[in-house]
């Protein structure tokens, strides 16, 4: 089974990222709270994807985007930028570092789940 | 209330205390300079009850925490500058978001806050693009600046402009123990400055490693901080220094700025509680006051006019007079204008009618009205409870009112003025009225009143307070369900006023709310009946009389004694409680309530007025009628207060041989 990387600072987003995962019956998740997490999370096992949130405390996804893209051993892995209207600069900042694809919040569950399997099969 | 309501409603109101004290902690520094991390904790904050509420469904709260993260984010970006309008809005809408969630705790429906919203809208645009923001090209490597966020690029310009160094601290940790030395290295950044931003890399770092790049500003300079951080340093761009120049220009500014240190704003926010708590010493204090009065009396009859008496009587009349100034005081500070509680239900009156379909138009009159601020929020429940009503049952289909002949639109109204020391807030609707005949018969059926009792309709309508009694069945418009206006005069006995209706078949219903102005310390004139003393709030009465027995006539079962030519019914206390009571030709009457509602107690003796603190009786003596509460007065005597409005009610129906259920 493929396992996802959900990297997300609020814990109802987060929750409701893996709802949307779990419905698809296909992946296991992990879970971080925040991009300094995930840097601890990151080499503990290997990742199909990386879905992260922008804004968050402490080290913020698009730092940890240019991370990954940085490091031999991550640098393949796809990465979803799900983050807010708002961070419409953010997000075209991520893409530019190297980002996968990117979803606005609030997205419907089919959105994200569409972008997931797009993502991975690529 | 379930579990996980609970659960929401307490973490909302630890965000919401939060948020308050963020929001007091910008209004404190923001002349002199507020910590980034403030405004972006109030950003998280409203972003967390975004997340939680929308989590609930409950989907009001969302909408205006989601407007208020947009409104903080533009804040730290500095698209917007704080100033007293920006602190001003963000406490008010704090105190939105506070009733909303109070109205999910008290199981109110979700306001409509599309007005909130726009509000919120349009005070962004109005603010915004105000900051200024120089360029950092040249300044600072591009590569560094692709992989900040935009708050993070916000707070580089800030720190730039402010003339602070800018540094990126470099080091290289070992995977199984990075995240606390990264930890140990964020605190003595911080020590030093603004950490901006953490980047991590793993160029140039060998396997089982993980480099940080952290970028922070600071006041600093690079050999002064190498003193501090224990790791390479690059200077991104030095600190402005020219350090006789900037000595000379920094001694000028500096008096400026102290000036600048102080807010402009006087106003502080003050927890009502905590003038509750000012009430109640001030309460405790009264007290003390009247024993020193008592004294002064006792010394003044055992010793005469001694010059110690003397000064002991006039220290008590001063304590008398700042006492009651500094009562007055407390007491204007807890009073505000009733147009507060007003808009609040102008959105039910808004929401609840497009929900029916009924199109309905508002009035209101008097918002400048002052009510105690406890008060206030105590009486915006049956207020609404009345407006459902009208609403529901008091307007008609707008057809069925075109066929009477009436304007399209129903209108309500809300009223308020002061008279004397109460406020009337009025509920006004132009609808079809109450059916009073169907009122009797259903008190009829009630046993309310026996069939063959004879009432005026302004008595007969007033069984519309009765519990159980439901309006659905007698009013024109036979829709929805009937509301229990017996909570409605409950909540107003309770606040120590009461609830009065007048309406009229096809022309509508006015519910006519008296309160008095405050709570807490009251006047009171002391009585006796038989062996008993009570004491009867000065708030509800009128007059004294001395009433002959002999002009007492009874007229269909009732005692009444007329007041200059006026039918006053009579109330014996004596009876009412099963007291004895003083034989003789005469006794005294207290005239209390007004208007229709006006009736004379019967007493035996009358001791004179007393500033009183009325103290709840607690649950035990719940059940028994027509006790406002109970009194401390000298010497630890303790007494009941007349509770005169349960008095008018069971006397006004009972004398008539109706039976209360």
């Amino acid at each position: 089974m493929k396992t996802i990387l959900i990297v997300e600072d609020s814990a109802t987003t987060r929750a409701l990222i893996r709802a949307v995962i779990d419905e698809l019956g296909e992946f296991e998740t992990v879970e971080a709270s925040s991009g300094f997490e995930a840097l601890k999370i990151l080499p503990q096992q290997e990742y199909d994807l990386i879905i992260t949130d922008i804004n968050m405390p402490d080290i913020n996804g698009l730092e940890l985007i240019n991370f990954v893209r940085n490091n031999p051993r991550y640098k393949q892995i796809p990465i979803i930028i799900v983050s807010t209207e708002r961070s419409e600069e953010d997000k075209k900042r991520g893409m530019a570092l190297g980002a996968t694809a990117y979803v606005t919040k609030p997205f419907k569950s089919s959105e994200l789940q569409e972008i997931i399997q797009k993502t991975i099969a690529s | 209330m379930n579990a996980s309501k609970k659960e929401f409603i307490a973490e909302a109101e630890e965000l919401l205390q939060e948020s308050q004290s963020l929001t007091l902690e910008i209004q404190d520094t923001f002349s002199s300079g507020i910590n980034p991390d403030t405004i972006n904790a109030l950003f998280r904050a409203m972003h967390t009850l975004k997340g939680v509420s929308g989590l609930f469904g409950l989907q009001g709260i969302t909408k205006l925490s989601h407007a208020l993260e947009t409104l903080m984010d533009d804040v730290r970006l500095g698209k917007i500058e704080v100033d007293d309008a920006v602190i001003a809005f963000l406490f008010r809408n704090l105190d939105i978001l506070r009733t909303l969630v109070d109205g999910i705790s008290n199981d109110r429906e979700e306001e409509d806050v599309a007005d909130y919203l726009r509000d919120i809208e349009s005070f962004r645009n109005r603010q915004k693009g105000q900051g200024d923001e120089g360029a950092t090209d040249n300044i600072i490597d591009p590569s560094i600046m692709k992989v900040l966020s935009e708050y993070e690029e916000h707070r580089l310009k800030a720190n730039l402009k402010e003339g602070k160094g800018v540094y990126l601290a470099k080091a290289v940790f070992s995977l199984d123990i990075f995240d606390k030395a990264l930890e140990a290295l964020t605190k003595t950044i911080k020590a030093q400055g603004e950490l901006i931003s953490t980047l991590p890399t793993s160029s140039n770092v060998p396997e089982g490693f993980i480099g940080f790049n952290l970028m922070f500003g600071s006041n600093r300079s690079l050999e002064g901080l190498k003193k501090e951080v224990d790791y390479d340093i690059d200077v991104l761009s030095g600190q402005r220094e020219a350090p006789q120049a900037m000595q000379a220009a920094a001694a000028l500014p500096q008096k400026i700025q102290d000036t600048h240190l102080k807010s402009t704003s006087t106003t502080v926010r003050v927890d009502i509680e905590k003038l509750d708590r000012i009430l109640n010493t001030i309460g405790e204090l009264t007290l003390a006051k009247g024993a020193v009065k008592r004294i002064g009396i006792e010394l003044a009859e055992s010793f005469g006019r001694a010059s110690l008496v003397h000064d002991v009587h006039k220290i008590a009349m001063s304590l008398e007079r700042r006492l009651a100034e500094l009562q007055d005081q407390v007491l204007e500070i807890r009073m505000v204008p009733i147009g507060q509680i007003f808009s609040r239900l102008s959105q039910i009156v808004r929401r609840y009618s497009r929900e029916i379909g009924k199109q309905i138009d508002l009035v209101m009159y008097g918002e400048d009205t002052e009510l105690d601020k406890f008060l206030a929020e105590e009486i915006v429940d049956p207020l609404m409870h009345l407006i459902r009503n009208s609403i529901d049952h008091g307007i008609e289909m707008s057809d069925n009112r075109k066929a009477k002949g009436k304007k399209e639109n129903g209108t309500i109204t809300l009223k308020a003025y002061q008279k004397g020391n109460h406020v009337l807030i009025e509920v006004r609707d132009d609808g079809g009225g109450i059916n009073i005949e169907k009122v009797r018969e259903k008190a009829v059926e009630k046993r309310l009143i026996d069939d063959d009792v004879e009432l005026v309709d302004k008595e007969v309508v007033q069984f519309i307070f009765t519990p159980g009694f439901s309006t659905k069945d007698v009013v024109s418009e036979v829709s929805g369900r009937g509301v229990g206006l017996d909570v409605v005069k409950q909540k107003l006995s309770a606040l120590g006023g009461f609830a009065d209706v007048e309406t009229k078949r096809d022309v509508g219903t006015t519910f006519i709310l008296t309160l008095p102005i405050t709570l807490a310390i009251i006047k009171a004139l002391i009585v006796r009946v038989g062996n008993e003393r009570f004491a009867v709030p000065l708030t509800s009465m009128s007059e004294t009389l001395i009433v002959d027995h002999k002009e007492i006539q009874t007229i269909e079962w009732k005692e009444v004694y007329y007041l200059r030519g006026e039918m006053l019914p009579m109330i014996r206390v004596s009876k009412f409680f099963g007291l004895d009571s003083d034989v003789g030709e005469r006794s005294f009457a207290v005239v209390v309530g007004f208007g229709e509602r006006r009736v004379g107690l019967l007493i035996d003796e009358l001791f004179g007025q007393q500033e009183i603190v009325i103290k709840t009786l607690g649950d035990y003596l719940k059940k028994v009628k027509g006790f406002a509460g109970a009194a401390e007065i000298g010497k630890h005597e303790v007494i009941l207060v007349l509770d005169t409005e349960v008095l008018i009610d069971e006397s006004l129906i009972k004398q008539k041989g109706a039976t209360y259920v």
